[in-house]
């Protein structure tokens, strides 16, 4: 197990080293460094040295690539490639063009991010269950046929209506709750209360239709009718037998979305004003502070990394067929 | 000529695309291919999505051919397309701000100034609708309602025709009930019926009305709304044709070469799709932005810029998304090449090339097929998302994205104006209804596990 | 199931019961506190005064730290007047052998001026923990190691604070400090060419820069008391002295800047550890000032606190105002001393529609308008501008001001064809500026919140003439003493005499094509604005060509001179002549000499009189110089002249002493909010509507039932079918 584990750990790392070169590639190569001085400095009087001492002061002014002037190895370590490379590898992100520093600000926009995002995960996974069970056990009724449409239908919208809609009525109309914004602790959940709901009727169409896709394939399984001719209730059948074997999937599918979970949710956050690290990375997006996009991008290809190991061990937590190898 | 045409990128793509889907058709194709498109013509779900889902694909031929009119002797800078001289006017037919659907006043009250150096402010009547005598309030309904009936009319009787005339000539029999497990054709003579009528009582009402309102600059919005399908469906078409080759492509080669060949495509795919889509598309259009604006010579033309911009958005899109069809084409090439008849090719001495071409890809399009159906409709969706987070077309480009990005703000007023947002809406959501249950059917056809599940 | 949406019931129920406004999102504990709610949307990037130049950033900086001087509140025109400051600086001339000259000796005979600043004493500075000492009177928190900060996250986890009291020092600190490229401020580039001895300061210290190792750069910080500069002596504890090359009367405005507010060494050294830089605990981040507010909680992400400084000295509200201020009540706190607010919330709103929906609600005390809800606020037209009926009921009131900022369509003078000075270039762009409809673009684009330019001074500024005189006569035609756009016939005339009859170029034999550049930011209004623009030059048959860039390439290209229109906005620094005319000052060109004259304007008549004038005091001979480079300005129309931006701000009821003021930005001390008025507002306003949650439940049962029964009736049949079978 431990072997496993180490070696998926090393595999992971020629990959994590591709991501790096991708992102230098777009934000160093394509974007340079002078293009992110002159936007960072745009006021009235801006002199041709503040843009240099900027570069300077960022430590952008090494060779990209290859240093020709250095002796020996530093010739490759005197570089932007491997000194940026380095950073992220040691996840020190250094500062944005604001000045603060990234790693810091990443940690305070966890919290915020995670209040929205667990909630989200958690009474979305309940509802997609229950609806599944719910087609599942009235199936070939009504009822399956006008819930599948139905979710296809839900589907079938934008996410943004799900958000626009949902704050109009509950914020606006209702005055159920703030329309955005967002304060720590226990008061957080006035905020979170609607995103949460959004977000689980938005997901809730795809969620449900997959559940049920599951579901069905436990139930037409040979032991299911066994259980059935056994005498067992078709209310016992689908939660002992069939949503047991069904969760293997569902759960696995889960742990892989986990550790993204720190990253928040894009959309979400931006519209309801959440300090996570969703509105983080859209608001580096909109004011082009390259520094912060690069680290997300960076952080978003570790937590998948950590989530696909993460998957593979709980597929042989609860499915002893499967072995590590 | 008093006009010259324009060849956009994106327009040259797509009518190579529609080319390609003409000769897939067109072409013979293997028995168990073959059988899985009749299941689908066989559904009458199908047939009534796909016509609606052609609908969209004509808007979209038709807006994608583009010409400059000639004035006084030059070419006059806008591009125009066979779309606009469709719907002209309703491009010229600015009103100053917001209307109501079928109002015939303002939806602001404006200031007028009193010949008295006074100033009123109410609601001014609009420069491109009819007008009613106040005194008549009866007057615009029943015009409506009779206008209605009008393009009723002529939507039913020409969609007759037609319907009768490719009945004929095709010598399909429409006016027997189809039986089951037969092509449903009735099904979709029908929807046709329906959807054509539909468009024209919308289209002939559009001559007198506003049908759907205008905009916060006076813009009909339901010009705006069919404008909006050619980039909907753009991206959901030309992003697969760029994806389809860099999947195709390497994940056969993987599959059926393995070896250092395999772990190079698989290292690059894993790569790749590490990181978070949605990222990683931020990340190229913005750099790509920088390209475009680095190079403002090349990009002159507003049109054109906002065309490469759409190029390259369905280009980043194909990219970035690549990776998951390039995964599930390995896996199952690495199930045929063991395969019997394969394994005899190669004893045989098969050119390798010949051998994927013959024996492999055929049998891959199952796949293929789900996977362009599926994608669709989410990168139809997907373009109003990134319209939102600010990399999306450009903004200067109709499409249902911007059109949303616009229309939330204007729920904040009050009155609410609700209609731009709601035109978007239904036009989006009848698209990606349609192609999601197309795509289920599709899958169904060409996925027998899923078709026991349904 | 069933038990589950009772449970849910009760849960949204209770927290309905809890909060009478369940949609508050402040605490509600702030509900009866002497609190101002603010919004701000972007955040403010540096809150150093030796950096912060954009409002967004000076709304904060200008509450805390004080420079010597401030604009007076209520009096217009601008008026400086002191704020640290025992009474306004004494201004010394000399010629080159140190000799002291009148104030109104010629230019060329001063060689330097001195300016001699006095502040008052026993001012103190806010409570900080980089004043903190021990009992042996060390800094216990000069010298931080990775342990010692732990538990600290902010700045208020500092147990022990200190102060001490404002000196002559802090201030010459902090102009030295505008040289350091460790500080990178925005004004040294300007700076330099006048305070003496600031250039060499500069090279000085790039040096000592770069001979740091990385660790030291890293922290941003070298001692500049090792570092004396002729042109700046502190005199005494209170007096300091600033020494400037030749004559440069504009000094006094940049002396009510951040720029020049003081900064204490003991803070510099203070944010100067790795620790707290980790940490995001910078200068930028919280300030250190003399004012009447301090920084407690800097969340740029969320939200900014400010609190009533208690070492603050008291300033009395200004006794005097504009005639109408009595009527305005803006006089009724007159002589009381400020600030009257305990604490100030900014709250972070980057969406327009929570913003807008949250003043209605009373959640914010004030808000500018946005295009978007402009109509819903405002009833505008006919020159007019008024709240509407629904917003007056609310008790919101309306205030408005010219703003001393031009935006304007400029031609790059060196372009061969719509630049250069021959009679027909210029007839071309006048005929561009007739055709260009200021007034519609301003209606359709602005709602009417914006005053056509008649050329490049607004309203406010010494020298914007009003009257016939106000009227540029080669755009607009006087009719009864009101500006009326020529017709389009004098400008196509003006075409053909420009050597383009119906726009045709006679060297191609098609259309005239003009390239515009403008920056863009992909805004969604942009296309039709865009076509909006494309029109009025379609109007005389020029084919308007628009190059949409952002902002870096667009500069870049002004800079290489590569353009022939632009769009552009010029925001004034201060409220003279002089910061608006060296916009077109031949020796400020952008391609040629980098400097800010973007259209690259050069024209030696102008510039003679641009030169006299720039040093003269306000006096009728420096009008009529004005008048005459305005009249050269209107005919070489280097600009179609744009527009002036109005600003409007809505205030709640509650809200007391708000005046827009544009340039005093330091304002939250004059402010006063009734809480009580604001908690009964909000509750009346807030009411939540909760039959929604029964009618979405009810629904919900009504779908679930039938098919409960009919499982029931189905189980049930097949027990007995079972049993049948046995």
């Amino acid at each position: 197990m431990f072997a496993y584990i180490t070696r998926r750990i090393l595999y992971a790392i020629p990959i994590l080293i591709g991501v790096n070169l991708i992102t230098f590639l777009l934000f160093f190569v394509v974007n340079t460094p002078r293009d992110m001085a002159v936007t960072h400095l745009g006021d009235k009087y801006t002199t041709e040295e503040a843009i240099e001492q900027w570069i300077k002061s960022h430590g952008y002014d090494k060779p990209r690539f290859f240093d020709a002037e250095a002796s020996g190895l530093k010739k490759i370590t005197n570089t932007l490639i491997f000194t940026q490379t380095k950073n992220m590898f040691l996840l020190q992100f250094g500062t944005s063009d604001t000045g603060r520093d990234i790693g810091q600000d990443v940690k305070e926009r966890m919290g915020p991010s995670l209040a929205v995002a667990i909630p989200a995960l958690l009474f979305g996974l309940a509802t997609n269950i229950f609806v599944a069970l719910l087609l599942t056990f009235f199936r070939r009724s009504y009822l399956d046929l006008y819930g599948v449409s139905f979710c296809v239908a839900l589907m079938s919208i934008s996410s943004l209506f799900y958000i626009i809609i949902g704050q109009f009525l509950l914020g606006k109309i209702f005055r159920w709750v703030p329309i955005s914004g967002y304060i720590g602790g226990w008061s957080a959940a006035k905020f979170v209360l609607l995103p949460v709901i959004v977000s689980v009727v938005a997901g809730v169409g795809s969620g449900a239709r997959w559940y049920r896709t599951l579901l069905l394939e436990e139930v037409n399984k040979d032991y299911i009718r066994t259980a059935r001719a056994k005498g067992l209730s078709s209310m016992q059948v689908l939660f002992k037998h069939a949503l047991k074997n069904a969760m293997i999937p569902i759960l696995t599918g889960v742990v892989v979305v986990i550790p993204t979970l720190f990253m928040g949710s894009l959309l979400l956050e931006s519209f309801f004003s959440i300090p996570g690290l969703g509105s983080y990375t859209i608001d580096a997006i909109r004011s082009q502070d390259f520094a912060i996009v690069r680290s997300m991008v960076y952080l978003g290809a570790v937590l998948y990394i950590v989530g696909l190991i993460l998957t593979d061990i709980s597929y042989t937590l609860v499915d002893p067929r499967v072995r590590l190898q | 000529m008093p006009f010259k045409l324009v060849f956009l990128w994106t327009d040259i793509l797509f009518w190579l695309l529609m080319l390609m889907l003409v000769t897939v058709t067109v072409m013979p194709k293997p028995r168990h291919i073959k059988q899985a498109w009749t299941y689908v013509w066989q559904s009458k779900l199908a047939m009534a999505t796909v016509v609606i889902v052609m609908f969209y694909l004509l808007m979209t031929m038709l807006d994608s051919i583009h010409f400059q009119r000639q004035v006084e002797g030059t070419y006059r800078s806008d591009v125009e397309s066979v779309l606009d001289v469709f719907l002209a006017p309703l491009d010229q037919n600015v009103e100053t701000s917001y209307s109501a659907p079928f109002a015939s006043r303002s939806f602001v009250a404006e200031a007028v100034e009193l010949p008295n150096d006074g100033v009123v402010y109410e609601t001014t009547p609009l420069n491109y609708v009819q007008q009613f005598p106040e005194d008549e309030p009866d007057a615009k309904i029943w015009d409506i309602l009779y206008k209605t009936v009008v393009g009723l009319m002529l939507g039913l009787s020409l969609s007759l025709v037609l319907c009768i005339a490719m009945a004929y000539f095709l010598r399909i029999p429409i006016l027997k009930p189809s039986r089951p497990n037969t092509t449903q054709w009735r099904t979709m003579f029908i929807t046709f019926v329906v959807i054509f009528t539909l468009f024209a009582v919308m289209y002939y009402l559009s001559r007198f009305y506003h049908i759907l309102g205008t905009d916060k600059v006076g813009q009909d919005v339901f010009y705006q709304t069919l404008k909006s399908i050619r980039t909907g469906v753009l991206i959901g078409t030309l992003t697969t044709m760029v994806l389809l080759p860099f999947a195709m492509v390497l994940g056969t080669f993987a599959g059926y070469f393995r070896g250092w060949i395999d772990d190079v495509i698989q290292y690059i795919y894993t790569t790749l799709s590490s990181i978070p889509n949605v990222l990683l598309i931020v990340a190229s259009v913005l750099v790509l932005e920088v390209v475009i604006s680095k190079h403002p010579d090349i990009f002159n033309n507003i049109a054109l810029r906002a065309d490469m911009r759409l190029l390259a958005l369905c280009i980043i899109l194909g990219v970035t998304s690549w990776t998951s069809l390039c995964r599930l084409l390995r896996a199952e090439t690495l199930k045929l090449r063991e395969q019997d008849y394969v394994q005899a090719s190669i004893a045989l001495g098969t050119s390798n090339v010949k051998l994927i071409g013959r024996h492999i890809v055929p049998n891959l399009m199952h796949i293929v097929f789900i996977t362009v159906a599926l994608d669709f409709s989410s990168l139809v969706l997907a373009e109003a998302v990134l319209a939102y987070i600010g990399v999306g077309v450009d903004p200067t480009t109709f499409s249902w994205g911007n059109m949303i990005n616009v229309a939330r703000l204007e729920l904040a007023r009050e009155p609410v104006v609700w209609w731009s947002l709601t035109a978007a809406f239904v036009f989006m959501f009848t698209l990606v209804l349609a192609a999601n249950l197309f795509a289920d059917v599709v899958q169904k056809a060409f996925d027998p596990r899923a078709r026991q599940l349904a | 199931m069933l038990q589950k949406v009772v449970a849910l019931l009760l849960v949204l129920s209770l927290l309905a019961c809890g909060d009478a406004t369940p949609n508050n999102p402040y605490p509600a504990s702030e509900a009866q506190q002497d609190i101002y709610y603010n919004a701000f949307a972007i955040q403010p990037r540096y809150l150093d005064p030796a950096k912060s130049y954009t409002t967004d950033q000076t709304a904060f900086v200008m509450q805390i730290y004080e420079p010597p001087l401030q604009y007076h509140y209520l009096m217009r025109p601008y008026e400086l007047t002191t704020l640290t400051t025992a009474q306004m600086p004494q201004i010394k001339y000399f010629d080159q052998n140190d000799r002291e000259v009148s104030a109104s000796a010629r230019e060329t005979r001063v060689a330097y001026s001195e300016y001699i600043i006095t502040i008052q004493p026993g001012i103190l500075y806010q409570p900080h923990p980089a004043f903190a000492k021990n009992e042996e009177g060390q800094y216990l928190y000069h010298v931080l190691t990775t342990r010692d900060i732990l538990g600290i996250e902010t700045l208020s986890d500092f147990k022990e604070t200190g102060s001490r009291e404002l000196t002559a020092d802090d201030y010459v600190y902090q102009i030295k400090r505008l040289a350091s490229p460790t500080v990178n401020s925005p004004i040294y580039g300007l700076m330099r060419d006048y305070i003496i001895g600031l250039a060499e300061l500069n090279q000085q210290l790039v040096q000592v820069y770069d001979e740091q190792t990385p660790e030291q750069q890293a922290l941003a910080y070298i001692d500049l008391n090792n570092y004396d500069i002729e042109g700046l002596q502190v005199v005494d504890r209170y007096t300091y002295k600033v020494k400037l090359h030749g004559k440069y009367p504009q000094f006094k405005y940049w002396l009510a800047m951040p720029f020049f507010a003081p900064m204490p060494q003991e803070a510099l050294v203070f944010y100067a550890q790795m620790p707290l830089i980790k940490k995001n605990i910078t200068l930028d981040w919280f300030p250190v000032g003399t004012g009447p507010y301090m920084m407690t909680e800097n969340n740029p992400n969320r939200r900014m606190v400010m609190e009533k400084n208690p070492n603050f000295r008291g300033e009395p509200y200004p006794l005097q105002g504009m005639p109408e201020d009595l009527t305005k009540g803006l006089l009724a706190d007159a002589g009381e001393t400020m600030p009257f607010i305990d604490k100030v919330v900014f709250t972070l709103e980057k969406e327009n529609i929570p913003r807008w929906s949250k003043f209605l609600q009373g959640y914010y005390d004030s808000s500018g308008i946005e295009s978007d809800n402009f109509d819903q606020a405002i009833q505008a037209g006919g020159g007019q501008a008024s709240l509407t009926p629904e917003l007056e009921a609310q008790g919101i009131a309306l205030l408005k001001e010219v703003q001393l900022t031009d935006f304007y369509w400029g031609f790059n003078m060196l372009d061969d064809q719509v630049g250069g000075y021959s009679v027909k270039q210029q007839k071309l762009r006048q005929a561009i500026s007739i055709a260009f409809d200021v007034e519609e673009f301003i209606a359709i684009f602005l709602n009417e919140r914006g005053l056509p330019a008649q050329g490049p001074l607004p309203p406010g500024i010494f020298g914007h003439a009003e009257g016939v005189q106000g009227i540029n006569p080669y755009v607009y035609n006087d009719v009864n003493g009101r500006a009326m756009r020529k017709g389009l016939d004098e400008a196509k005339r003006l075409m053909f005499e420009a050597g383009y009859p119906n726009g045709i170029n006679p060297a191609t034999g098609r259309r005239l094509i003009v390239n515009m550049d403008v920056s863009s930011r992909g805004d969604p209004d942009e296309k039709a604005r865009f076509a909006w623009m494309r029109k009025q030059f379609d109007k005389i048959g020029i084919n308007l060509n628009i190059r949409a860039t952002d902002w870096n390439r667009f500069r870049a290209k002004q800079e290489k001179g590569l353009i022939q229109m632009y769009f552009m906005g010029w925001v004034a620094d201060y409220p003279d002549p002089e910061n608006f005319f060296f916009l077109f000052n031949g020796d400020n060109g952008k391609a040629l000499q980098g400097g800010v004259n973007s259209s690259n304007y050069n024209n030696p008549r102008f510039n003679r009189l641009f030169n006299r004038m720039k040093n003269m005091e306000d006096t009728p001979e420096r009008e009529k110089i004005i008048q005459e480079m305005t009249d050269i300005l209107r005919k070489d129309a280097p600009w179609v002249w744009g527009f002036h931006p109005e600003s409007y701000l809505l205030k709640q009821d509650w809200v007391h002493n708000i005046n827009i003021n544009q340039m005093v930005r330091g304002s939250m001390k004059y402010i006063r909010v009734d809480s009580q008025l604001r908690a009964q507002q909000r509750k009346a306003w807030n009411q939540a509507t909760y039959w929604p949650i029964l009618v979405v439940v009810a629904f919900f049962l009504l779908l679930l039932l039938p098919l409960i029964i009919s499982y029931r009736n189905k189980e049930h049949r097949s027990v007995q079918k079972r049993f049948k079978d046995k």
